[in-house]
């Protein structure tokens, strides 16, 4: 264990070098280079390689191969990259290739402002691939939650062999704080979920009926694994029947579900008895947090609730969050995504009593407390 | 005396995926050929110690020749459609001791996949790329490929192909990896040996296998009998030792040269990487 004062994008590094990261590959984009460059220094000396690709369509395939030889693998970029990685997200999903994408969100659309903050890639981390699918996404709010939830989206990755994202954003990723930097064994480190038959009896795709998640094999040790981009059986041998391709889809859609209590993270903020409830995440977060602290000063029962994974919400801890609210704020540096999933989640448990208000911000620069009440002022809002 | 009848078994099986066959292949076409080759020279190599074919790896995109990686009795990852170079260069990154194998078509390793060919290429990464030229898009049904020949009819330029051509062996031989050959299936034991020479070896590896597609490319061609097609491609598929890669044709109407046109054995990627990165209890020994 040590302390360092470093930025998101160092510490998402170090993160990934404690889960054990050993192949990154990855293309430069700005507001995700430096880690990229910082891991080039380091990543050597702690037993992995790191490696440039012609573009992020094969850094993201790249990864597919190196997580099914066993390696743990990761890149970072940032919108227009991940755009590029739309159909190899959907092939690691399909093949059941553990990785991790570090998305660090710039303002878009397009190549928009390389150096500026956006928070519009939450519909896009989880539908940008093409057919029903599923995968997980966290986004972390603070440099230490970079490192943490790094791990964490590796320990997720492996466990249910699919793609994790770390939707991080400009802000988050260049401010430098004080961050504890564990290593494994201070802080839990999950290995691939790995076969417990000889090769004759295993197949690539046989899931655990507890989990949905398939054994895996690597290549090379002699299962002579088949990994399949089209429909297939638990062989990984292509099959057009509807009987087959809905029992493969629906395991990928359903495993994420299964595994949900585990993977699921946020936190409420002042949410006992708040009648105002704000929502937020990543940078805008810690402005709203400020906004929230600034209006209890002033007596007005005030909350946040920050979701931290994105992709399954923890709708739970936002039903208790909002257990007392009449009015539920959506903060968010987009044209209004956030809101959706927090109303689809209230809706989803019935909650039709509170009024759900989008707060979009179409801004490239993360807001402070005073910008985000103007805003709220500027709607006519009566909330207090 | 033969007292029961005994199940014959081709010395390929233990190759073969054998429950999944027959293949998709259609009657005439080259693929098989060229896979057989292949298949024979790792059973060679694995029988002679030189490889270990648990090692092996196949890597396939999508299309007709794509589908070998289900037929072989190999870890293998059928990947997307031209991404098949950087899965296996990701699988090689993840597990250097793996012997990668890219075996695909033309469009999707030549069209697609172009610029990952390339950078493999350049970067002299430690693989092998054998690419499948059957001129078309053979299982979309006859679009333009850019090895189709100028002037020959697809079902996208149904009026003839108004493009220059892409010699795929000419482009990689000009960014000088350790290995670029280019035969036919018409020359099937030459192909043996070559695949032989080019598996155990580091480094980047390209072999381009001219080969026959009657269904697909005869039918817009006039070549609707395989035997029409393959003495075509045997009569321009032509040997040679060449002094300079400018001299590499690739001309439907005369000559599509084939030879071994660079065989060196520089420092790969990986090697250099090794050396100058040293990454921390890893080796890079020999294959
Ligand atoms: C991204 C994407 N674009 C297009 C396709 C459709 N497609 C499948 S195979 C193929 C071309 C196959 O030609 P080639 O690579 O030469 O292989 P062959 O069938 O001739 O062996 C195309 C265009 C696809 N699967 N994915």
């Amino acid at each position: 264990m040590r302390v360092e004062f470093i930025s998101g994008n160092e510490a998402s590094a170090e993160g990934a070098m404690t889960a054990g990261l050993k192949v990154y590959v990855g293309y430069p984009i700005t507001p995700s280079s430096d880690l990229f460059e910082y891991l080039s220094e380091k990543l050597p000396e702690r037993g992995g390689i790191v490696f440039q690709g012609e573009d992020e369509i094969a850094s993201i395939n790249a990864l597919v191969g190196a997580a099914l030889a066993g390696a743990k693998a990761m890149t970072a970029t940032s919108g227009p990259g991940l755009s590029l990685m739309a159909e190899g997200i959907g092939l690691a999903c399909m093949v059941e290739a553990p990785l991790v994408i570090v998305d660090v969100m710039r303002a878009g659309p397009s190549t928009g402002i390389a150096t500026h903050v956006g928070q519009g890639d939450i519909m896009q981390s989880r539908w940008l691939s093409h057919g029903p699918y599923n995968l997980v996404a966290f986004a972390p709010f603070s440099a230490q939650e970079a490192f943490d939830y790094t791990v964490k989206a590796f320990n997720v990755a492996v466990r249910l062999r699919l793609p994790v994202i770390l939707l991080s954003d400009a802000t988050i990723a260049h401010t430098r704080e004080r961050v504890v930097i564990k290593e494994s064994g201070e802080i839990e480190v999950e290995d691939f979920k790995r076969p417990t038959v000889p090769p004759e009896k295993y197949r690539f795709y046989d899931p655990d009926p507890r989990d949905l998640v398939p054994p895996m094999a690597f290549l090379g040790e002699g299962y002579y694994i088949h990994a399949e981009s089209l429909s297939h059986d638990e062989r990984g041998y292509y099959d057009t029947r509807p009987s087959v391709y809905r029992r493969l889809v629906e395991r990928l859609v359903k495993k994420v579900e299964r595994n949900k209590k585990s993977i699921v993270a946020s936190k409420s903020y002042y949410t006992d008895d708040a009648e105002i409830l704000f929502v937020a995440f990543g940078s805008v977060a810690r402005s709203t947090l400020a906004l929230v602290r600034d209006l209890r000063e002033q007596g007005i029962k005030a909350g946040l609730f920050r979701p931290i994974s994105i992709w399954p919400l923890d709708d739970e801890k936002l039903i208790e969050a909002s257990k007392r609210a009449k009015k539920v704020v959506v903060v968010e540096l987009n044209q209004g995504q956030l809101v959706e999933v927090i109303e689809d989640a209230l809706w989803h448990h019935q909650r039709y009593d509170v009024e759900v208000l989008s707060l979009p911000m179409i801004l490239s620069e993360t807001p402070s407390p005073d910008e985000i009440l103007d805003e709220i002022n500027s709607k006519g809002w009566k909330l207090w | 005396m033969v007292e029961t009848q005994e199940v014959i078994k081709y010395p390929l099986d233990d190759y073969l995926r054998t429950e999944r066959l027959p293949h998709i292949w259609c009657p005439g076409c080259g693929i098989g050929m060229a896979l057989q080759a292949l298949l024979w020279s790792i059973k060679e190599l694995h029988e002679q110690g030189v490889i270990d074919r648990k090692k092996v790896c196949f890597f396939t995109g999508i299309g007709c020749t794509a589908r070998a990686s289900g037929f072989v009795k190999f870890d293998a990852i059928h990947a997307l459609h031209g991404r098949a170079i950087p899965v296996a260069t990701g699988a090689k990154l993840g597990n250097p001791s793996l012997i990668p194998i890219v075996f695909s078509g033309d469009g999707d390793i030549a069209a697609i996949g172009g610029n990952h060919l390339l950078h493999a290429a350049r970067r002299n990464f430690d693989i092998l790329v054998v690419m499948i030229n059957n001129m078309t898009y053979a299982l979309t049904g006859g679009q333009l490929a850019p090895t189709t020949p100028t002037g020959v009819r697809s079902t996208t330029t149904p009026r003839g192909n108004p493009e220059n051509v892409m010699d795929t062996t000419k482009f990689v031989a000009s960014l000088r990896p350790n290995f670029v050959a280019r035969y036919s299936v018409t020359q099937p034991t030459i192909l043996r040996t070559v695949f032989k020479k080019a598996l155990p070896k580091r480094g980047f590896r390209f072999i381009e296998v001219m080969s026959t597609c009657t269904e697909i490319f005869g039918r817009h061609t006039g070549f609707r009998d395989p035997y029409e097609l393959y003495s075509r491609l045997k009569k321009i598929c032509k040997i040679k030792k060449i002094s300079s890669i400018d001299e590499i044709k690739y001309d439907w109407e005369n000559e599509i040269t084939c030879g071994t046109f660079i065989d060196k054995d520089d420092p790969s990627f990986l090697d250099m990487y090794f050396k100058m990165y040293k990454p921390r209890g890893m080796v890079y020994g020999e294959s």
